[in-house]
């Protein structure tokens, strides 16, 4: 049979220099699922975005042909004119973006920005197009379709608008849908149901989809066929379960275990900690919104309620959960950015027998020294450092606000820190744009050291990174906690990254703790439906594991339709318990806790 | 209804701006030691005129300049009544102007409304200039198109707005016919309104309008370019491109909107800018609109015509911003739905 879509030979350049696609070559038949997978930079973006002449101006295809044959008559998507590739595009092959925040106008209707796929393309009149559009819409998933139709995107969650978006590219019914990292801006949860929703969607219609991706785990639960690019060229290609059973390119057994793992079992004997460097008691925070209008009553929301956690020395704890989940606002707290309710305490012990200072009512000089022991990490390595100051400003300005040794000094600590966050001590003078993503993570976190802290907040330092950089970061981490015996409270959605370095896992969900364990245990004897839900949306690299679309759905529902045990409404919660150790194991569960009535 | 609710609520606002704004110009134009009439009594007394003196000491009281300067306000705006019971901006007198010895209403009642006519044109001007050029500029950028467009936009922000008005009026007049000066040909002045007034008028608006309007528009191109292009990098262009859309239909659709919000914003700020602005143009085009008034009358410290003329264009940037804030709740869903649960 031909396939669908052939590309071969595919090269792409910007302007006058070396060519950043070379020679690429994939085909996918209809009802196939190709994957294209690789880093940033690996050129998969720009490969799927030639295909409908999407680029950026500077960008132009070289030489290579890209054979669309939806019904026995190929035509090569290079050459078409703009105006027969303006028919394809949206009507034939359809596309779905990455930042589903972003890909949609916020000043239009959802419902007018995707019934104007349908009418673009053919002449149908305005009650047939809605009609259709809402048709398509219940069939995405949105529970009230007509009100989805009236709304503004900004109205909807990210899952729901890339639901949107999904609808818009899939009402015209196309022979081809290409997923440009489709989840990869969502909640694993919300990634799960919706890659869930892709798959059946492709098996009701037969289309072909591509799916780019840097995710190998997404990779076995949603393709058939792979290609593994890297600068620019095809390191691997193929069916999908033998790649991934067994990566022939080193490269590609690179990517494979950098992909974070579920960790096997381990059984441990866990001492209990005395020396607590970070105590949080009781904490919850309530934030007041102001109302719309000036005469209504202001607005209270609970951002997170009932925080015990305790963190020891040379320790990790990881909280985890989805955006809005108050795992933010926790962080916040425990460095002093925001004070808790009245009754919630915050206590810090610089050192094991120091007076704790009470973190929630500090004064001014207090904070200060506070500040010198505790610092942050932040998400986004891109914007957390200023572009118009060299590295060594950047690294010595805490120096400078502590007011601490003099120039030379700061330029000597500032060193050591490249050094130690392994970066070349010659870099101190450049700006931030001249380093990659990983490194600009790396910066800040040298940054955050300059001070000598004893505590660093890590707030989902790895999110904004590719995986085989993730990997390196948190190695990383890993090694300065040990070397310098620090501690870090980490902030994360990926339960799978917090496996590898944490010492304790507490799971978050509507602002409140739903389960708390070591990461071992919580991973293998999960006890709440939401934990249950999060281990299994991760997808993982294997094609043996699909993802469990029944579980995420029922733990990641709203509480009232958690089973029985676990059931809430409002914020009448039932009470975290502690487990009673497993009887059939060795390994005493110490300090796994979960929220469910007794 | 949200809308007119709405409305209504920074109707409410602006008239209380309006009321802070006239107690602030009140106490500036008061703020140079002495009034006109005290000064003109010392210069009579300086020359003996005793005749004089008293006339001036009559006026002094007749506008009560001899109370203390809260109670002059409050009868200015017609809160307290005066000498002649109540009888302030709120009833409708203006006061007097003790320079031209008139009423003040008789002396910019022609002036006020071309005035609001010039800045109108100039208003319309810009927005006509800079609307296509700025979009066209952003969609061909980096090319000689948008090369040329801002070229031609630096011309009209750096040249000087009498050196141009200058140049205008000699060509204009040189190959075109166009009249020199003056809003109107002076025949037609007292006069009233006719076919042949309005095009009179209407042709004589031509240069002030280009010259008023020239870098404004300039300006404001600049500033559309520079929204769109930020604006086309943003991924819902890209879906839009994606979805099959024209070029063209695409532009006007999505990034323009979305553009267009700042580009309104500007209109409170247009007009008193233009009206400010346009004084030393009004001067070099002899135009009878209310700029040159305004110097004149704070030169002298005519303080009624000054505080009437600053309270006038206090209210045209009120009013302008309350219909730059108006449409943008109109235009923009995110300003008007801020608070409705989702």
């Amino acid at each position: 049979m031909q396939p669908l879509l052939s590309v071969e030979n595919l090269s792409i350049g910007f302007g006058k220099s070396e060519p950043v696609v070379r020679d690429v070559n994939f085909s996918v038949s209809a009802g196939e699922t190709l994957a294209l997978v690789g880093e940033s930079g690996s050129g998969k973006t720009i490969s799927c975005r030639a295909l409908l002449q999407i680029l950026p101006r500077a960008a132009q295809i070289r030489s290579g042909r890209m054979l669309f044959n939806p019904n026995g008559d190929p035509v090569d998507l290079a050459t078409l004119s703009s105006r027969k590739l303006r028919h394809i595009r949206g009507n034939r092959i359809a596309m779905i973006f990455q930042e589903p925040m972003r890909s949609l106008s916020p000043l239009h209707k959802i419902g007018n920005q995707v019934a104007e796929a349908l009418k673009l393309h053919g002449r149908i009149s305005d009650s047939d197009a809605k009609r259709r559009v809402l048709e398509q819409f219940e069939r995405v998933g949105f529970p009230n379709p007509d009100r989805t139709w009236r709304s503004y995107p900004f109205e909807l969650s990210g899952g729901m608008r890339q639901r949107a978006m999904i609808a818009m590219a899939m009402v015209a019914k196309p022979d081809l849908l290409i997923a440009d990292e489709p989840t990869t801006a969502l909640d694993v949860t919300t990634q799960a149901q919706v890659l869930g929703l892709m798959k059946e969607l492709q098996q009701e219609t037969g289309m072909a989809m591509i799916l780019v991706t840097h995710d190998l785990g997404v990779v076995a639960n949603m393709a058939e066929q792979v290609v593994v690019m890297h600068k620019g060229r095809v390191m691997e290609a193929g069916p999908a379960a033998p790649i991934l059973r067994a990566p022939a390119h080193p490269y590609t057994q690179k990517l494979f275990h950098a992909a974070p793992k579920i960790p096997d079992p381990v059984a441990q004997d866990r001492p209990v900690e005395r020396d607590l460097i970070l105590e949080m008691r009781d904490v919850a925070k309530t934030f007041t919104m102001r109302a719309g209008k000036a005469w209504a009553a202001p607005q209270k929301v609970q951002a997170c309620a009932g925080l015990d956690f305790s963190l020891p020395r040379g320790k990790t704890l990881a909280i985890v959960g989805e955006s809005g989940s108050g795992k933010t606002t926790a962080a916040r707290i425990a460095l002093g950015a925001e004070a808790p309710d009245a009754g919630g305490q915050v206590l810090f012990r610089p050192t094991p027998d120091a007076t704790p200072v009470a973190v929630h009512r500090m004064d001014r000089k207090q904070r200060r020294a506070f500040q010198r022991e505790a610092q942050m990490v932040f998400q986004d390595p891109y914007s957390s450092l200023s572009p118009r100051m060299r590295i060594l400003d950047t690294l010595s300005e805490p120096l400078e606000i502590h007011d601490i040794g003099g120039a030379s000094e700061r330029r000597d600590r500032a060193g050591e820190m490249l050094k130690m966050v392994g970066l070349p001590t010659d870099m101190l003078l450049r700006f931030p744009h001249a380093f990659s993503g990983g490194q600009r993570q790396r910066l800040s976190i040298a940054r955050a050291l300059m001070l000598n802290p004893s505590l660093l907040i890590c707030d989902e330092p790895t999110s904004a990174l590719d995986v085989s950089v993730q990997d390196q970061i948190l190695s990383l981490l890993e090694d300065i906690r040990d070397a310098q015996n620090l501690s870090y409270l980490f902030i994360s959605h990926d339960l799978a990254v917090v496996a590898r370095i944490a010492d304790e896992v507490a799971v978050m969900r509507r602002g409140l703790v739903v389960e708390q364990a070591p990461p071992e245990e919580l991973f293998h004897n999960p006890n709440h439906p939401y934990t249950k839900a999060l281990i299994a949306a991760q997808p993982t690299p294997d094609v043996n594991r699909p993802i469990n679309l029944k579980l995420v759905a029922q733990g990641a529902g709203s509480p009232e339709h958690w089973p029985e045990q676990f059931r809430f409404k409002g914020s009448d919660a039932p009470p975290l318990v502690a487990m009673s150790p497993d009887k059939g194991s060795e390994a005493t569960a110490s300090g796994h806790k979960v929220r469910c009535h007794v | 209804m949200e809308i007119l609710r709405y409305a209504i609520y920074r109707f409410g606002t602006m008239l209380l701006t309006l009321l802070v704004v006239s107690v602030l110009i009140f106490w500036i134009i008061n703020l140079p030691p002495g009034d006109y009439l005290s000064n003109q009594i010392a210069e009579f007394r300086a020359s003996g005129q005793e005749s004089l003196v008293a006339k001036a000491e009559f006026l002094r009281q007749e506008y009560a300049l001899d109370k203390p300067l809260w109670q002059q306000y409050l009868i200015w705006m017609g809160f307290l009544p005066g000498p002649h019971g109540f009888s302030g901006m709120l009833q409708g007198n203006f006061g007097w102007s003790f320079e031209f010895d008139r009423p003040v209403s008789e002396i910019v009642g022609d002036s006020l409304w071309l005035t609001v006519l010039v800045n109108l044109a100039a208003v319309l001007f810009v927005y006509m200039v800079a609307l296509p050029l700025g979009v066209i500029a952003a969609a061909k950028s980096r090319t000689m198109i948008d090369y040329t467009a801002a070229f031609i936009g630096y011309l009209g922000l750096a040249t000087p707005n009498f050196l141009l008005a200058l140049i205008l009026f000699y060509y204009g007049n040189k190959h075109l016919g166009l009249p020199i000066g003056g809003l109107m040909a002076p025949e037609y002045e007292g006069m009233p309104m006719s076919w042949d007034k309005v095009k009179s008028i209407l042709l004589h608006l031509i240069v002030p309008t280009f010259v008023i309007g020239t870098s404004g528009a300039s300006a404001m191109m600049q500033r559309l370019r520079a929204n769109m292009l930020d604006e086309l990098g943003k991924p819902y262009v890209e879906t839009a491109v994606a979805k099959g859309m024209r070029p063209s239909r695409m532009l006007a659709k999505y990034p323009l909107r979305v553009a267009f919000n700042p580009f309104v914003a500007d209109i409170g700020n247009l007009l008193p800018s233009m009206v400010s602005g346009s004084v030393l143009v009004s001067v070099v085009l002899g135009l009878q609109t209310i700029g040159p008034v305004l110097l004149q009358a704070l030169k002298s410290q005519d303080m009624f015509l000054s505080g009437f003329v600053l309270m006038f264009v206090a209210l045209l940037t009120l009013i302008g911003t309350m219909i730059s804030d108006v449409l943008l709740v109109l235009l923009d869903p995110r300003i008007r739905y801020e608070g409705r649960d989702g």
